[in-house]
């Protein structure tokens, strides 16, 4: 079906966070943490205009909105909602709601919250775009602008040497893993000639038949792996717990780190159910579901024992969507869904004990469900569905994924294997979570625990009882969003039937079965179970995260090298090298190939033409005989000048009026240069040397010469004259074509220029300040340094 | 160099280079001139006014740091650049606005917003440099 054209509004509820990530500072200041209420209303509302579309995309319709960005390219910022982006955006929307809220209480009295909620809003509509763009481009720019905004929430407390640590490392990875992305589609763009998703999937076979779909699967594969932390990626997403709680829950659920789910959802239709599809991904993911899961085991801080179970939940994510068939990508669009409800309320949960009881180490906590009703309700309900039991939505989508691997596919049983293994661990984890903090006796904690505010369990309470309420309603889970999500990872419309209860005893509500005996039976050795774990993790002693630390220090110590051998901190050679492969570069073309411009006829001069040469090699002259520096520098000048005055004779009076103000300020500035840093007056060079960096002067000018006689002995092309003659005055409005083009025609590349000026005006001026007196406000920067240096020493 | 000719007149020369530079800037868009030479005039002559009165003075004088300056001029160059959003145009299509002043036609436009920012990081970014480098630890 062809997507229906629909108007801006959607564009803009894309942009709304942005607007939001403005203000947030300003309401903060007003408002302090409750600022948060007026905040949450921006993704309350983002989340009530994508409900609209619930109804008309659960009946298999699509729709389409663009809006030129840079139209020569063909990059618009354009949209494409259909099943899966209308899940995506509801997801985002509504949790961030209560991601925000939850970040106000969870921030309260935090000197940064501002810039915290800022963070927070730039993320979500980085993520809103990436979920709902359908211009490949503009999707790459909003995937890498989440890796951006998610390095700054993960570094946001970046006084600690681990925070800014885990951001850099959250920053190479998924970074990194877009610019592959960023190969990956523009080898799409040229293979098949289109740019808009929505076109692409109308025509599936299109990248098949390309002859280039290994690559293009490989480069996708890529960007959509390091972002959900896919083995051997896996490390960075656990780390990325440095950053306050509200953005883990973010990050998790709904968010980041499905970004390369949401990918694979996406190209699914055109990429997927190729014998390559489908067992790369399995593969990878059933590792990544495996490692995870024992990984969170082995954990007590209640923060990465999700973490590392997020890991496993997306490889199960990608292992299902790499199946291609039916039944597990319909699982698969259930986990997701149960996943971001349980993962996100389980968070904030996390979040709550930490703030309110001091630690979230399992093994200091007890007893809390007295003094934390709320908050333990809500921590139960998620972990049911997270364990996998009935009547929770984890259930269903356990059963839904089981009955799909389960007999239907070539590879179902190590499949459906791995995945009894991941979700009995997952069990175990859910257990741990939801039991070990609250039940037993009470244990004293740092802090005395009691109930966080409403802002801090409003959101755990709504999602953990969402979790059992789409449950209650399976049928109508599974029209609205389920078969919806289900059909565009298919390409075709498909409507299902989802029920709460088992209607009878069949393989799936056996395994389920056995997944929850092996997940209790597990439960009861988890002391056992960690120190195998642990042991067996010793005895490797290597991961990838030290792996990635190994790379990094490499790297350093690469440029390191590099730098001691080509950056050797004289100026004179510096120079010399530049000038000398200048000179190269313009003359060896010319004397290799034979193609010496002829010399040119001297024209007829009239006399003062002549008096202005004769000014220019005096000025010449006069800098190669002065006795002081500051002579020559004003010798220079005259030259300078002379060759303005040329400018203006030859009816370049723009030209010339900048040279001359150029000469003007380059002769002032070089002798201020030359009394500042107390050069001595005179040139103390040996002859030799002085011989040496004539030649190479010489040699530029003899090659720059050559170069302007082989341009000017070209035909003129006076195309782009004779445009800039006839519409200057047209449309721009000017008569002066030189100034037309440089704040009109071609205004960009000024604002580009400018940009360097300003930049170029720092640094120098930075330069100048390093020379002479420490500045007192620099101080500030040192505990810092200090702090670093005992991080690495640590 | 700081004789006392040099002294009296550099305030005076000054003014004068600033207000020429402003014609300068002003009329880039039909004669030669415009913010980047302009900015440049601009720059000399608070080179000159420091070398002649003192680099303190020429601070006071404009109030502003000049990076500032140059920073604000970035700022509304790119400004100047998103008025064509409001018009659904493409980042920095020209927007005109010509009415009569007392029978006289002034043509605004977002180009000339444009280049007086080109004219403030010129003036801004040189300037800083030349008075960074004038200064001496005595000063």
């Amino acid at each position: 079906m062809t997507p229906a054209a629909i108007d801006d509004t959607t564009l803009y509820a894309v942009l709304a966070p942005f607007a939001a990530a403005v203000v947030a500072p300003i309401l903060t200041r007003w408002f302090k943490h409750n600022a948060a209420w007026p905040l949450a209303i921006v993704p309350g509302l983002i989340f009530l205009h994508f409900a609209g579309f619930i109804g008309p995309v659960s009946e298999g319709q699509t729709f389409v909105a663009s809006m030129a960005w840079a139209p020569s390219y063909g990059v618009n910022f354009s949209v494409y909602v259909d099943g899966l982006s209308t899940l995506f955006a509801l997801l985002i929307s509504g949790i961030g709601t209560f991601i925000i809220l939850y970040a106000g209480g969870y921030l309260k009295g935090h000197p940064q919250q501002g810039r915290f909620f800022s963070f927070l809003f730039m993320f979500m509509g980085a993520m809103l775009g990436l979920v709902l763009c359908n211009n490949l481009i503009s999707l790459f720019i909003f995937w890498e602008l989440t890796s951006i905004t998610s390095f700054l929430l993960i570094g946001f407390d970046h006084l600690r040497a681990a925070s800014r640590r885990a951001a850099v490392q959250a920053l190479v990875v998924t970074g990194g893993g877009g610019l592959v992305l960023l190969a990956g589609f523009i080898v799409i763009i040229n293979a098949t000639g289109e740019i808009e998703m929505s076109v692409l999937l109308s025509s599936p076979d299109l990248i098949k038949d390309s002859g280039l779909y290994v690559p293009i699967f490989l480069l996708v594969l890529g960007g959509a792996f390091t972002k959900s932390a896919q083995f051997p990626f896996h490390f960075w997403l656990p780390n990325a717990m440095e950053a306050p709680t509200p953005v883990s829950a973010y990050l998790h659920s709904a968010t980041m780190v499905k970004a390369g789910v949401y990918l694979l959802m996406r190209v699914h239709p055109l990429l997927g159910d190729t014998a390559l599809w489908t067992t790369v991904l399995p593969l990878f993911g059933g590792i990544t579901l495996l490692v995870g899961t024992i990984l969170a085991v082995r954990m007590t801080d209640l923060k990465l024992m999700l973490a590392y179970t997020t890991v496993a939940s997306l490889g199960l994510l990608v292992m299902l969507t790499g199946t291609s068939h039916e039944k597990a990508l319909e699982g698969a669009v259930l986990y997701l869904l149960a996943h971001s409800l349980f993962k996100g309320a389980l968070f904030m949960v996390a979040g709550t004990i930490d703030h309110e009881a001091g630690t979230r180490d399992i093994t200091k906590l007890g007893g809390l469900r007295s003094a934390m009703p709320i908050t333990f309700v809500a921590a139960c309900l998620a972990a049911l569905s997270m364990a996998g039991l009935p009547p929770f939505i984890g259930f269903i989508a356990k059963e839904v994924l089981y009955y799909g691997t389960w007999g239907w596919l070539e590879l179902g049983l190590p499949i459906t294997v791995t995945a009894v293994i991941g979700n009995s661990l997952m069990l175990v984890i859910a257990a741990a979570v939801a039991i070990k903090p609250f039940f037993g006796p009470k244990v004293d904690t740092p802090k005395h625990a009691h109930e966080g505010p409403v802002l801090l369990f409003a959101g755990p309470v709504f999602l953990s009882v969402t979790g059992l309420g789409l449950a209650l309603i399976a049928h109508t889970t599974g029209v609205l969003f389920v078969g919806p999500t289900l059909s565009s990872l298919l390409g075709e419309f498909k409507s299902i039937d989802l029920h709460l209860w088992p209607t009878k005893i069949n393989a799936p509500l056996i395994l389920s079965v056995i997944t929850i005996g092996l997940g209790i039976a597990l439960f009861t050795q988890l002391d056992r179970l960690r120190a195998i774990i642990a042991g067996i993790l010793a005895a490797i002693g290597w991961g990838p995260d030290k792996g990635f630390d190994q790379f990094v220090s490499g790297v350093v110590g690469f440029s390191a090298w590099i730098t001691r051998h080509l950056q050797t901190g004289k100026m004179h050679t510096y120079m010399m090298l530049t000038f000398g492969f200048t000179a190269l570069a313009v003359l060896l073309p010319g004397f290799l190939t034979n193609s010496l411009p002829a010399m040119p006829k001297m024209p007829e001069y009239r006399f003062y033409e002549w008096g202005i040469f004769f000014i220019a090699i005096l000025g010449l002259i006069a800098v190669l005989i002065a006795k002081t520096r500051l002579t020559a520098i004003v010798s220079l000048g005259i030259q300078g000048f002379a060759v303005a005055l040329i400018f203006m004779m030859f009816g370049a009076p723009d030209l010339s009026f900048t040279q001359f103000m150029v000469e003007t300020l380059s002769v002032v500035i070089l002798a201020l240069v030359m009394t500042r840093l107390n050069l001595s007056p005179r040139d103390h060079r040996t002859a030799p040397a002085a011989l040496g960096t004539g030649v190479i002067a010489a040699a530029v000018g003899l090659g720059l010469t050559l170069t302007l006689l082989a341009i000017t002995q070209q035909p003129f092309d006076s195309r782009l004259s004779e445009f800039f003659t006839e519409y200057s005055r047209s449309i721009a409005h000017g008569r002066n074509i030189v100034n037309v083009i440089l704040v009109d025609f071609r205004g960009v590349d000024t604002l580009g220029e400018i940009a360097v000026v300003v930049l170029a005006g720092l640094c120098v001026l930075a330069l100048i300040r390093v020379r002479t007196k420490p500045e007192p406000d620099s101080e500030g920067s040192e505990p810092d340094v200090v702090q670093t240096q005992k991080a690495e020493a640590r | 160099m700081r004789t006392i000719i040099f002294r009296t007149i550099a305030p005076y020369l000054t003014a004068l280079m600033v207000l020429f530079s402003i014609f300068v800037l002003l009329r880039g868009h039909n004669e030669p001139g415009g913010g980047f030479i302009g900015g440049l005039i601009a720059a000399s002559a608070l080179a000159i006014f420091g070398i002649a009165c003192g680099v303190a003075s020429v601070r006071r004088a404009i109030v502003f740091h000049p990076m500032s300056v140059a920073g604000f001029g970035l700022f509304i160059g790119a400004l100047a650049g998103t008025l064509s959003f409001f018009k659904n145009q493409a980042f920095m299509t020209s927007q005109w606005l010509i009415f009569d002043l007392f029978g006289v036609e002034v043509p605004l436009s977002t180009p000339l917003v444009f280049d007086i920012g080109v004219y403030l990081v010129v003036v801004g970014a040189i300037g800083s440099i030349a008075l960074a480098l004038e200064e001496r630890e005595t000063d």
